[in-house]
Order: C-alpha cells, then structure tokens, then sequence
C-alpha cells in the first residue's frame, strides 16, 4: 500500500474544485487513457487579472486526483506571473510530500497549468524542437531535461518518477541516461540559481516551520550519529538550541551547529537565520 | 468498520483448524524430524502424514512431494533444476501471463543467453496450440505453463499442452498456484511432470510451498544442502508449515464441491449484478474456462488505484491491474497480453473469493462499489467526453 500523507488521503477523498468552468480563460489539458492518467484544467481571471476560479478533471490515482486538487488551491489568487512560476515540487510540498514513484502526478500538475496559461496567451503549447524520447509515454526530451533541472534528478529510474519516461519497454534508457549526463554537466557550469525570496513568515508559522524542519530534516539526523538537540528558544532570527547526547561535548559540535543545523533551517524557514547554542 | 476481503488470489486466511494442527510443532514438540530420539521421530511422523495429505490431494505419490519455501521456490526450482538436468539445451517456452515467478525468472534466463519463446494469448486470455506446436524445436529444455490465471481466473488447458510437450519427450512444468484447491487436480492421470503450489492461497500459511516432481524425471536441487526431501532441497523442514499445508490440503479436498458451487455462485451473482448495475464495464477473460473465485472487471475511463483505494476506506479489500497500483506506470501485463483496451485496463479490478465470503458481503460491494465508479467517473474528463460522443451518435 503507498504511503500518501493525511493530506493527500484528504484531496483524493475531498478533492477540491472539480470540474470545468464554463466560458474559461484558459485551459490546459495534458495525459491520456492510455498513459493512465490525464488532468484538464481550466481558469478564470478575475478584472485584476488574478486567477479568480480553477477547476480541474482527472484521470488517475489517487495521487493525481490530490495533486490536481492541490493545483487548484495552490494558484487561485495568484496571477499568471506567479502562477507560471509554480513548480511540481511546490505541489508535492502543498500535499506533505509525495511518494517518489508518484512524483509524475505533480509533475502533470505544472504541465497542465503551464499548457492552460499558455492557452490563456493564445499560444500553441510549448512542443517545438523536441524529440519524443519515451515512444511508450511520448516524453519528449525537453520534458525529461526540464524535470532533470528542476528536480536535480539523477537516475534513470528518478526520471521515470517525475516523467514516466523508460517506465514502459525501456528500450529508451541509453538516451535518458545520456540526457542525464548531459543536463548535469550543464548544470555544474551554471552558477547556482539564486532563490527566490521566500515568502514572508508571520512569527507563529516560522516557529511551527522552524520546529518541523528540526524534527524532520536535523534532529534524526544526529540521533543517527547518536546526539540530539533541544529547541531553546527563538528570538526574531536568532535561534538558540542545546546540544545533547554525543552532540554536546563533541568538539565539532560548533561545526555541526553552523554548518548543518544553520543551512537547512535557512533552506527551509529563511535566509537570514541564525543558531546560537546555548550551554547548559 | 467492518472488512470484506475479497483478495484470495493475493492470500488467504490462515484456517482455524489448520492453525491449531500446527500450534504444538513450535514450542511443545519442536524435535528435528531427522533426529535419531524419540523426540525427532514423532515429528518426522507428522510430516509424513502430511506429505500424505498433500499427495493425497493432488493424486500424487508421498515421493513425489518436495516441500519449499513458497511457490515462487517451487517454479524456480522446476525451471532451474531442469535447466541444470539438461546443460546442452537452451530453449525454454513459457507464456506472456505467466506470474512474475515464472515471467521474470524468464526474462533473467534470456539475458543470461538462453532463447525464450512466450506464447501469446487472445483477447479471451486462451492460448493457441498451434504457436506452441510450432515453437517446439529440438533445443526445447522445459515448457511451463501457468494451470490457471491469478489476475482473469482463466484456466489454460494444461493437459492438452502436456499431450504436446510430452509427445516430444520435453519436461512440462506448471505453475498451479491459483488452480489448487479451485479446480480438481489429478496428478495421477496427468501429462505434467512438475507442479509448483503455494500454501497461503488455500489457507495454510505463507512460507510454505510444493513442488511436485513425477517419479523419473530428470531434476537438479536447487537449494543444495543436507539429505532432507531426499535430496531434493536442502534445508531442515519448516516443521509446523509443513504439519499446517497438510491439513489444509485435507480440508481443499473437502471444499473443492463449495468452492464450484457456493462460493462460484456468489461469484457470478457479484459479476452479474456489478454488470447489471454499473454502465461500460466489462469482464476480462474467457468466460467458459476460468476458476470458480474470480472474476476480473474492468470499469472504463476510471483508474484502478482510485477505486482500490476508495473501497478500501469502506472495509473492502480487492486488487486491481492497474498500473499505479504495482509502482509500475503500465496496467498488468496479463491484460496488455490479452490487448484490453487502455480505456479499461487502467480500471480493471480483481475479486477473489473464498469459502469464508457470503452473501451479505456480496451484497455491501454491490451497494457501494456503483457510486464509487459513478464518483471517479464525475471526475475524469474522458467520461463526460464519452457521453457527450454518445448522444452525437
């Protein structure tokens, strides 16, 4: 049995928003019967040009019924700049998470909201110098390099997750492996994207951010090499925690605070964090 | 809530009586049966009766049943084995529907340089006899072919196919792992020379299996070790397992009558009324020649995974072909083979009874197995789409 969150369990057996708007601004549709799954979207646009209304139809699993669902209350308010800036990974987030085989199911999300804004803007949808590298699926090779970006994918089998391609005959697996290769190397020489600003916290939910990304991303990791760490206090971007277990008289404890517990509180609460240990 | 399981194709219920058969083999009378004491010696007697019970159920000889570890062992085992027997050949013929056990192992052995030839079935899931004429050279080391199907219940007709093999003095093997204790099985008047089954699908527990071997053929240990099973695979006896399949196999015997009269009665009410019922659905596979316990249906322009799931929030435990179900992205590769449309073999769902279903239960999946279909179908964009081409024609 999957492992889907109580989030994703809520939008399959709840999902929000389904069905077509009548007279919409823009619509997309991506899938098929015989991929086993397909999503069609549909938008309106209030006079501030803002998404007023989506509505989607799915095809699929559970997973793809959530993602949609999560789709449509992800970009309802949001402007098509902003929506068009969407990502599958912020689906994925928004629903806590997807198992990784299902990644394809927020992946089809961003390529039908990018197909019905492209719809919106009267353009032909973006499948131009492309090359169908999974005949099984039709992926084409741009789908696979993008998912490769985005995602900081690296094997066959993660492209297969988030796009489907080689999840058929497998006949096209030398080719994503060679995509693979290529994306990554390309991407060395990139200097690394700078990140968006991340939105603005009230103080109450980057305290409860702050206790979850500790409890998933950094206490279990230490527990791992035998330590643990205790949340002390939390003063604007200042945060002050005690080190126990191993951790505490461990003499590069000061490297683990700076360099681990800092940089995934920053990756996921905020830039501008700061961690202060505070000695018993 | 309450459960309905109708999965048996997946596993069974452990039966009570074969429970408490095996209860004192583990901390009461827990001697190695091929100990020289009193204490081993009782307990080599109890595996003898069930070896006896076993053959008795499959109109074997005593000898002729090898206890494994489960029926993927067993299929490995035969193919293996027989592989081993005959190191100058390298041809093996199998099925496209074959269960993973026999398909996969396949695939292993054709990257391994042996040639693999799989025969291809209809729509209705049946073979063709003539493929299999045709693909008989004299390189063939082995046939297997499946006794019956796990996902349509479609039931091949083995003895034919072993009237064929045999008459070119090939090894025919089969995998009977869904037929036993749904069919009658008479290995004494039988043109199969191996037959794997599997003690969790006919109510034992998982963890055991049988291989059969027809006296005088050519076999090669597959798990080599000690003396136990004459020889034939290594390793002590899974003692109370053993004790347990016996007398599972004793009370198969009993319900085999229920099984093709009761228990496939409720099987085609369920069908009937869920074809009756629920527009655009279809059965999957031969209708004539499949088990008593299963029927597999197909609901078009619907996801599997979806319905699984939705039925499993009201207690009812089935299975599906559908491709997100598996962590694979296509549908079963039963019903590719078969060519079921895509339109309904990503919604195809499995039921499979046993002597432990009722009436009732048939009844509370019919009352809400329709608005569940009618819910996923309100989603999906196809469905609409279809209607609309409806009403146009």
């Amino acid at each position: 049995m999957w492992d889907y969150t109580e989030k994703v369990k809520d939008h399959f057996l709840n999902p929000r928003n389904v069905g077509e708007i009548e007279n919409p601004d823009g619509v997309g549709e991506v899938g098929s019967l015989a991929c086993g799954d397909a999503l069609r979207l549909s938008f309106k646009l209030d006079e501030k040009k803002r998404i007023n209304d989506a509505k989607f139809k799915t095809f699929g699993c559970a997973s793809a019924i959530a993602s949609s669902s999560a789709l449509t209350e992800i970009i309802k308010g949001m402007t098509l700049e902003e929506a068009g800036k969407v990502t599958n990974q912020d689906i994925a987030n928004y629903l806590g998470g997807l198992p990784e085989e299902k990644m394809h199911c927020s992946v089809m999300g961003r390529e039908a909201l990018e197909a019905a804004i492209a719809n919106y803007r009267g353009e032909k949808v973006i499948k131009e110098d492309f090359e169908i590298v999974c005949k099984c699926f039709g992926v084409t090779d741009n789908e696979i390099i993008k998912a490769i970006r985005e995602n900081n994918l690296k094997t066959i089998e993660q492209v297969t997750y988030y796009t489907k391609a080689g999840g058929g005959c497998g006949q096209c697996h030398p080719k994503i492996e060679a995509l693979i290769e290529r994306v990554r190397k390309e991407m060395e020489k990139e200097p690394p994207p700078v990140k968006p600003e991340k939105r603005k916290l009230t103080n109450i939910q980057k305290i409860k951010l702050i206790e979850e990304t500790l409890g998933r991303e950094i206490i279990p990791a230490l527990k791992a090499d035998g330590g643990d760490l205790d949340l002390i206090d939390i003063e604007g971007n200042k945060v002050l925690v005690a080190l126990r277990g191993k951790c505490s008289f461990c003499p590069s404890s000061e490297f683990t605070l700076k360099q681990y517990v800092e940089s995934k509180l920053r990756e996921f609460v905020s830039d501008d964090i700061e961690v202060e240990e505070v000695r018993p | 809530m309450k459960t309905v399981y109708v999965d048996n194709n997946a596993t069974t219920k452990v039966a009570p009586e074969v429970l408490e058969e095996m209860m004192p083999y583990f901390s009461e009378l827990y001697g190695n049966p091929s100990s020289m004491h009193f204490f081993g010696g009782q307990v080599q007697k109890k595996v003898d009766e069930a070896r006896e019970k076993v053959a008795d159920f499959l109109g074997a000889e005593a000898s002729e049943i090898v206890f494994t570890s489960c029926g993927t062992e067993s299929d490995n085992a035969a193919i293996l084995g027989t592989l081993d027997s005959y190191p100058e050949k390298h041809h093996l013929i199998t099925t496209r529907v074959e269960h993973p056990a026999v398909g996969n192992l396949s695939t292993y052995l054709g990257r391994k340089g042996y040639r693999v030839t799989e025969l291809s079935v209809d729509r209705e899931g049946r073979l063709d006899l003539d493929e299999l004429r045709e693909s008989i050279t004299e390189e063939t080391t082995i046939v297997t072919v499946m006794y019956a199907n796990n996902e349509t219940g479609v039931i091949f007709p083995v003895e034919e196919v072993g009237e064929i093999v045999k008459a070119k003095g090939i090894p025919f093997h089969t995998d009977a792992v869904q037929a036993a204790g749904k069919i009658s099985l008479n290995l004494k008047k039988s043109t199969v020379d191996m037959l794997s089954i599997s003690g969790h699908k006919l109510h034992a527990p998982k963890g055991i299996g049988v291989l059969f071997i027809r006296k005088g053929t050519k076999f090669s240990p597959f798990l080599i070790g000690g003396h136990q099973e004459k020889g034939r695979r290594g390793g002590t006896e899974n003692v109370p397992y053993i004790i347990g399949l016996g007398k599972a196999c004793e009370l198969a015997k009993k319900s085999l009558n229920e099984e093709n009269t009761r228990v496939k009665a409720l099987r085609d009410y369920l069908e009937a009324k869920l074809l009756e019922k629920i527009p655009n659905t279809l059965v999957n596979g031969d209708w004539k020649n499949r088990l008593p316990n299963t029927v597999s249906v197909s609901f078009e322009y619907v996801e599997g995974e979806s319905i699984l799931l939705l039925l499993s929030d009201l207690g009812i435990c089935a299975s599906s072909g559908s491709a997100c179900t598996s962590g694979s992205l296509e549908p079963s590769h039963v019903l590719r083979a078969m060519g079921v449309p895509f339109t309904a073999a990503h919604g195809s769902i499995r039921f499979s009874l046993s002597v432990y279903n009722t009436k009732e239960e048939m009844d509370y999946i019919i009352e809400h197995l329709p608005p569940i279909i009618q819910r996923l179908r309100d989603i999906s964009p196809f469905w609409k789409d279809y209607l609309k081409s409806q009403k146009k024609q």
